[in-house]
């Protein structure tokens, strides 16, 4: 009887045909795919992408230069140079990240204790040459002034766990 | 007579030299293949020279190392803390299962016991991770053999798992989520609900792959029978994982050394009877509907409590003690600066990572840096055997095998 069976399923593909219909149905299902530019795919408040430095909502910079971030960084991306403004605050007059030596591992974020060095939720900051990325302080205030609403609201989502 | 005797062996003698040189002239030296280091069935940049009597592969040579980043290097110049990232990018479609070694290495030196909750979340990705890796490499295994489609629909799952990953720890490969004395963060409310969602929709994906590839006589003809590995050779050469449990060693190191809460867990091991490239690929299916109830468990014993040590020599103490308690503050800053101490002495502490044993050997010195910290990649053992796995098969063959071995060459370089 196997015999049987095994010869009728050689002759009449029925493994083959039943791949195809299996194909067939997901031809006429609905596609998963997205229209990219347009689309896009969801992304969590933990999202780790670009980085930007944010601002005191009174438009006072929060770093601090406490230079955490920059001891931390396992890829050694990330350049401070400090001192004491006219004020006499303590503030950066240098602040460089190496977007090509980036790892995007977080380290950075975590450990800042003003919340001022964040990993927004920007993906789409790829450029045509390799000096664009060569990230100075005045890009990484504009970063943080342009993602501001959305870093915000993403910290608050994610504070219970922190 | 004795005359006779010698004119008898030098007309032999003539004969053979004769046939000696007419070999000489007509017979073709072993055609050299470069297979690789650009080629897609080479999985990354794995360079295979081969050495071909027609389509016969008579010695298949592997060059590796053009993906060495001299990672164990580095780590002996970064914290541990730093150390972690090193490690998703080892075995880049595996990422936590890496971490996961990493931390309970260092975990061990330290002595510190990791919270229950944060135990069971190692299992549920590390698990999640297993799944992943598997839907990768059958899907483009068939895709090395000829078939397009489960490619294609792998992704879509792939993505999903991606997603949860992205949910967890905020990227989607280079997780940078187990870290010695638990988990960087809790799972983010309604992540459970959902993984539990797709661990019940997962295994009607696997049941269309199986129609798409368990019975097809293509992929049977590709794979039956090809790159056999009798279960001593796969001893002898140090295979693990899916490569010796498709030999017939039920061998996984969740059943023979338990870590984390594996012993709590009621799961099966697959083992392959023929060891071939078919053997391979069923085990791989079966381990991924075993790691699905590893992950409903999983879901549903999780306790609630804390998922990163208390202990603040070790782990940073949270945002808001940070902000508030001077005490925290100072831990903070010791631990993003200088990082801590981990007593000297040196273990060597093995997981069950989707390609096989995945190991690290680490040598602490007592500073707050590791001394030495060899890693042990199961893929690297896995390489090694292809040579006697694909000698006498054809060249498309060898794609067979290579794809079957489920290698990435962020772990063999290193």
């Amino acid at each position: 009887m196997s015999f049987l069976r095994q010869t009728a399923n050689a002759f009449l593909l029925t493994e083959l045909v039943a791949g195809m219909w299996l194909t067939l149905k997901y031809f006429f299902r609905p596609k998963v795919t997205i229209n990219y530019p347009y689309e896009k795919g969801p992304i969590s408040p933990r999202f780790r992408g670009e980085h930007a430095l944010r601002r005191y909502p009174n438009g006072e910079e929060r770093c601090i230069a406490c230079k955490l971030c920059e001891a931390i960084c396992p890829a050694q991306a990330i350049t401070i140079e400090a001192e004491p403004r006219e004020d006499g605050s303590r503030r950066t007059t240098r602040y460089d990240i190496d977007m090509t030596k980036c790892i995007y591992c977080g380290l950075c974020q975590e450990a800042c204790p003003v919340d001022a060095i964040v990993e927004g939720p920007n993906f789409e900051f790829a450029t045509e040459t390799r000096e664009e990325l060569f990230y100075n302080k005045d890009k990484l205030l504009e970063n943080g002034d342009k993602w501001e609403a959305q870093i915000a609201a993403n910290l608050v989502a994610d504070a219970p766990y922190r | 007579m004795n005359n006779a005797l010698m004119t008898a062996k030098t007309e032999e003698q003539d004969r053979d030299e004769t046939l000696r040189e007419i070999s000489d002239e007509t017979h073709i030296k072993p055609y050299t293949l470069n297979f690789g280091p650009q080629h897609p069935a080479a999985h990354g940049v794995l360079r295979l020279v081969l050495e071909m009597e027609g389509e016969i592969v008579e010695r298949a040579d592997p060059h590796i190392g053009l993906l060495h980043r001299g990672t164990e290097k580095l780590i002996e110049y970064k914290t541990y803390t730093q150390a972690i990232p090193y490690f998703d990018r080892l075995d880049y479609v595996s990422p936590m299962n890496q971490e996961h070694v990493f931390a309970m290495s260092v975990e061990r030196l330290l002595g510190i016991t990791v919270p229950d909750r944060a135990q069971y979340i190692r299992v549920l990705f590390s698990e999640l991770t297993r799944i992943l890796n598997h839907v990768l490499n059958i899907t483009t295994y068939a895709l090395d053999v000829g078939a397009i489609t489960p490619s294609l629909w792998g992704f879509e799952e792939r993505e999903k798992g991606m997603e949860f990953y992205d949910r967890v720890c905020g990227a989607r490969l280079h997780a940078n989520y187990f870290r010695p004395g638990g988990v960087r963060y809790d799972m983010p409310a309604g992540l459970a609900q959902d993984m539990w969602d797709w661990t019940e929709s997962f295994p009607k994906f696997l049941d269309d792959l199986e129609t798409l590839l368990t019975e097809n006589r293509i992929f049977k003809q590709r794979t039956v029978d090809i790159g056999t590995v009798s279960p001593d050779e796969a001893v002898e050469w140090g295979f693990t994982g899916p490569m010796l449990r498709a030999s017939g060693f039920a061998w996984d190191l969740r059943k023979s050394q338990p870590y984390e809460v594996y012993d709590k867990m009621d799961f099966d091991i697959p083992v392959g009877k023929t060891g071939d490239c078919y053997a391979r690929y069923l085990v791989r299916m079966e381990e991924m509907r075993q790691s699905l109830r590893i992950m409903q468990q999983a879901l549903n014993e999780m306790p609630a409590g804390p998922v990163m040590t208390d202990d603040h020599k070790v782990s940073p103490p949270s945002r808001m003690d940070m902000k508030q308690s001077m005490e925290a503050m100072i831990h903070h800053f010791k631990l993003y600066t200088e990082g801590y101490h981990v007593p000297a002495g040196e273990t060597y502490t093995a997981i069950e990572a989707p390609k096989g044993e995945m190991g690290v050997y680490l040598v602490s010195d007592g500073t707050n840096k590791p001394y030495k910290c060899h890693v042990r990649a199961p893929g690297f053992a896995h390489l090694q055997g292809l040579d006697f796995m694909s000698k006498g098969h054809m060249l498309a063959d060898a794609v067979s095998i290579i794809g079957s071995m489920d290698i990435v060459f962020g772990e063999i370089d290193r």
